[in-house]
């Protein structure tokens, strides 16, 4: 039964990565209505720009990766709200998933032509020694994986309940104009929001390039895993976009080693369709009022 | 064959709450056919809820709908559409890009043959007759072939009132239908509907915030306040009893 | 003269075009020599192309709602018409069958998914393409996995061969023509009148007595209905088919031509298309450049002008016979509210 744990513990690893893109993502929407289709790319690309620091400057690793941290908050916070998103608000939501499609295949095909084809190797944050636990063979890098994701997602949460700006940002999510009647910025937060969206996406790519390798393609199954995610946790939840991500991790990787792996990928499809056909409000989401 | 004093709305013990918060609780009436019923109450007294919840709008949390004595609570607003219940809503809604008559077009065509006819007959359903007729019983005749974006706010008002009596339902409600029109538009508009429920012997259930005109329109009066019923009379009655007026001004 | 008087001239002259530029006219005395067999394939691919636009022309630009399976539906289309094919049925049963089967498929699928929250149809319609993908990879037997099926024939009409070029490509004009006039009837019927109202504003229509579920549905059945049709007339046009054209990355492309073309416009679908299918032949020089510049272009569009390359047509060209609808300055006696 071990390698059935191990399968477990590192399905949470994994898990615990696409929770991170699945919470940006689920924020987005919850603040400011923002579907975001090009989410997969935006995990894709920090890695990239780490990858380009340390190849074309010759930084050292620590350094690229704090640099793509920023990058990505600047390209993907800041430049993809005020570039792509604001003049689009006015429009409805259709033009803006349009426009997240496009952004996606333009992140997919840049990297490819900017960059490599060619699936590139990615260092780990720490070093992939097996620990000497009896037993069970888990790496130090998974550990760190572990770590870190968590760590991040708890730091999330403390912000998110226990800081007056991450009350103010829950209250933009659930009540906008209650909030503006409040007197919160919500245009601030909402700039936040994307701000944290880019960061955790950028965390979840350096975490997940050393397991994945980093390539161009990789946003369609990170995206795709992002989604799965977030409706499985029940799509206006962070706590469910937790959730999903590592239920998805866990499922996703019990797949790899149980089912052939040429349908590996349609096990979370299955999930999917799975949810939506039995609990479309998720797992931890409210039943949602009539829709049309 | 319905006799003229039956029941055709009967709300039992409705009952609707949003997290927290309880917007109507159970609440009771009977509108008989023929009858204007006004339903008036200060801002955040449920009304609207009420309304949802009759028409398929909300999912009622307790309590029952019954219609022409058929139990239709919680079916969908197109269902209950297809059944002779029409509205209009509180903020304008009609189609902007649609012209005058491809709306009421619009608002009919579900209502004849089936879908399949409706695919492979005319592409105004037959309806073009109805539409102009229409058009014309509420005054909006040089109007037939614009745009309705373009219409002044009054004229939309006409048109979404038109638009839910396109199909000739037994039973409509009215959602502020008074609300931003002018006082000459006003008087139009209040002598269309009493001629429609003179013409048709609709049942009309109106929510109003304009006194004068739901004085003056509707048979009966029933006052909401916090979710519940606490006045139900002719309008002169209501108008004088204490409870409606420390309702009013308490807010 | 407004641009609908125009419409019917416009629209002979551009078929007697489109019938006549391939042709080698020199035998009648018209020193046209016609296409060569690649200039016959780009116009065919992008009928093609267009018949498939329609179909999400239709989901998106009437019923307001995204699939991400269009290319998905031109894979089942095309290789349920190769198959059958080559097992002996005739083509003409083999392209019913792939609208048919992608019409049921669209309902299965179609059916939880808009039961649901709004965006739930792009959800599902993207795992469905990966699970198509998937499947046509994986199954060799049926679909000769990566090496994709060799030798799709040609059809014959009448017991003329279709194999010319020319031929066929007068073949696929006019099941392009048949396609295009029955969506111009769907949209001018009711069901049309149902579509639009569902996308503007889908709680009044509701209200109406429109069944606004079961006409997303239909939407997006005949949606993707349009994407198996073009998908069987594919498979013959290219004569061998492979998993790569029906990937994800092809629907998002169908998404972004029918915004650019123009979205919820009969012509929309064939300017997208058309913009599509030349651009990577424009840019032969800088082939990885194609869907890059093609993103941008769509993004800068829609930001600028969201009615896409027709809705620009008709501010530039169009003058209004009204006043703009949104300047509704007081009238006499308006109060407003």
């Amino acid at each position: 039964m071990s390698d059935f744990l191990q399968l477990v513990i590192a399905g949470l690893a994994t898990g615990a990565i696409y929770a991170l893109a699945a919470i940006g993502f689920t924020l987005l929407w919850q603040t400011s209505q923002t579907i975001n289709f090009a989410q997969g790319e935006f995990v894709m690309l920090p890695a990239f720009f780490a990858l380009a620091a340390m190849k074309w400057w010759g930084l050292p690793f620590s350094i690229a990766a704090l640099l793509a941290i920023a990058m990505s908050m600047l390209v993907l916070g800041v430049m993809f709200k005020n570039i792509i998103v604001d003049p689009l608000i006015k429009q409805g939501v259709l033009p803006m998933v349009i426009s997240t499609i496009a952004l996606a295949i333009f992140l997919k095909d840049g990297v490819k032509d900017v960059y490599s084809a060619e699936a590139q190797s990615f260092p780990t944050i720490l070093p992939d020694i097996i620990l000497p636990i009896p037993g069970i063979k888990i790496s130090l890098a998974q550990v760190g994986v572990l770590v870190v994701a968590f760590s991040t997602i708890m730091g999330l949460s403390w912000f998110l309940a226990g800081t007056r700006t991450g009350r103010q940002m829950q209250a933009t999510a659930q009540h906008p104009t209650v909030a503006r009647i409040l007197g919160v910025n919500v245009e601030r937060m909402v700039m936040y929001t994307f701000l944290i969206n880019a960061g955790l996406a950028a965390m979840a790519s350096l975490l997940i390039s050393p397991i994945y390798l980093a390539k161009f393609s990789n946003g369609e199954t990170l995206g795709l895993v992002a989604f799965v995610a977030a409706i499985v946790g029940g799509f206006n939840q962070v706590r469910g976009a937790i959730a999903g991500g590592l239920i998805v991790g866990v499922i996703d990787n019990l797949a790899a080693a149980y089912v052939s792996t040429s349908y590996r990928q349609a096990v979370p499809l299955a999930l999917l369709v799975l949810i939506i056909l039995f609990r479309p409000q998720g797992l931890l989401g409210r039943k949602e009022e009539r829709a049309i | 064959m319905s006799s003229t004093n039956s029941s055709v709305l009967s709300v039992r013990n409705l009952a609707k709450s949003f997290g927290g918060v309880q917007a109507v609780r159970n609440v009771s009436f009977e509108v008989r056919q023929g009858e204007i019923l006004g339903l008036i109450g200060p801002n955040g007294s449920g009304k609207t809820t009420l309304f949802n919840c009759i028409l398929g709008q909300s999912l009622p949390t307790d309590g029952e709908v019954h219609v022409d004595g058929r139990n239709v609570t919680g079916l969908r607003p197109s269902q209950l559409s297809l059944l002779g219940i029409g509205r209009t809503f509180q903020l304008l809604q009609v189609f902007p890009q649609l012209t005058v008559t491809e709306n009421l077009i619009l608002a009919g065509q579900e209502h004849k043959g089936s879908r399949l006819t409706r695919l492979l007959g005319a592409a105004d359903a037959g309806l073009s007759g109805d539409a102009e007729r229409m058009i014309e019983f509420f005054r909006l005749g040089h109007l037939a072939h614009d745009k309705s974006g373009g219409l002044s706010y009054g004229q939309q008002k006409l048109l979404d009132c038109a638009m839910a009596f396109m199909a000739g339902p037994r039973l409509v409600l009215l959602d502020e239908p008074a609300g931003g029109v002018n006082l000459s538009m006003l008087a139009n508009l209040k002598e269309r509907l009493q001629a429609i429920n003179a013409e048709t012997g609709a049942t009309f259930v109106v929510i109003e915030h304009n006194m004068e005109f739901v004085m003056s329109l509707c048979t009966r009066i029933i006052v909401l306040a916090e979710g519940e019923i606490i006045a139900e009379g002719s309008p002169d009655a209501v108008r004088r009893d204490p409870k409606v007026i420390e309702a009013y001004l308490g807010h | 003269m407004s641009l609908s008087d125009l419409k019917i001239p416009l629209l002979v002259l551009a078929a007697v075009l489109l019938l006549v530029i391939p042709a080698d006219l020199t035998g009648f005395g018209i020193p046209w020599p016609g296409l060569r067999r690649y200039g016959m394939f780009i116009l065919s691919l992008w009928l093609v192309t267009s018949i498939a636009a329609m179909g999400v022309n239709l989901i998106m630009g009437y019923a307001g709602q995204e699939s991400l399976a269009q290319a998905a539906f031109l894979g089942i289309g095309a290789y349920t018409t190769a198959i059958l094919t080559k097992a002996g049925v005739p083509f003409g049963v083999a392209f019913v069958v792939s609208g048919i089967a992608s019409f049921l498929i669209g309902i299965i699928l179609g059916f939880p998914a808009l039961r649901v929250q709004k965006h739930y149809l792009a959800f599902v319609t993207l795992a469905f393409s990966v699970f198509v993908w998937l499947v046509i990879r994986n199954e060799e037997w049926l679909t000769g996995g990566v090496s994709g099926i060799q030798d799709v024939s040609r059809p014959s009409l009448f017991g003329i061969s279709l194999k010319p070029a020319l031929y066929y490509y007068w073949f696929i004009c006019a099941i392009t023509a048949m396609l295009g006039a029955a969506m111009w009837w769907i949209i001018r019927s009711p069901w049309g009148r149902a579509f639009t109202a569902l996308r503007e504003n889908a709680i009044r229509a509701e209200s109406l007595g429109i069944d606004v579920r079961g006409y997303k549905l239909l939407a997006f059945a005949i949606g993707s209905a349009y994407g198996g049709f073009a998908g069987a007339l594919y498979a013959p046009l290219v004569e061998f088919i492979d998993p790569t054209p029906f990937a994800l990355a092809s629907s998002l492309l169908y998404l972004l031509m029918v915004m650019l073309g123009g979205m919820g416009t009969l012509i929309g679908p064939f300017i997208g298309a058309g913009v599509a299918v030349l651009f990577p032949e424009w840019l032969r020089f800088a082939e990885g450049l194609a869907p890059i510049l093609f993103a941008v272009i769509v993004m800068i569009m829609v930001a600028l002008c969201p009615t896409g390359i027709v809705g620009l047509f008709e501010r530039i060209f169009v003058k209004r016979r009204r006043p703009h609808a949104d300047d509704k300055g007081p009238v006499l006696g308006e109060v407003k509210s």
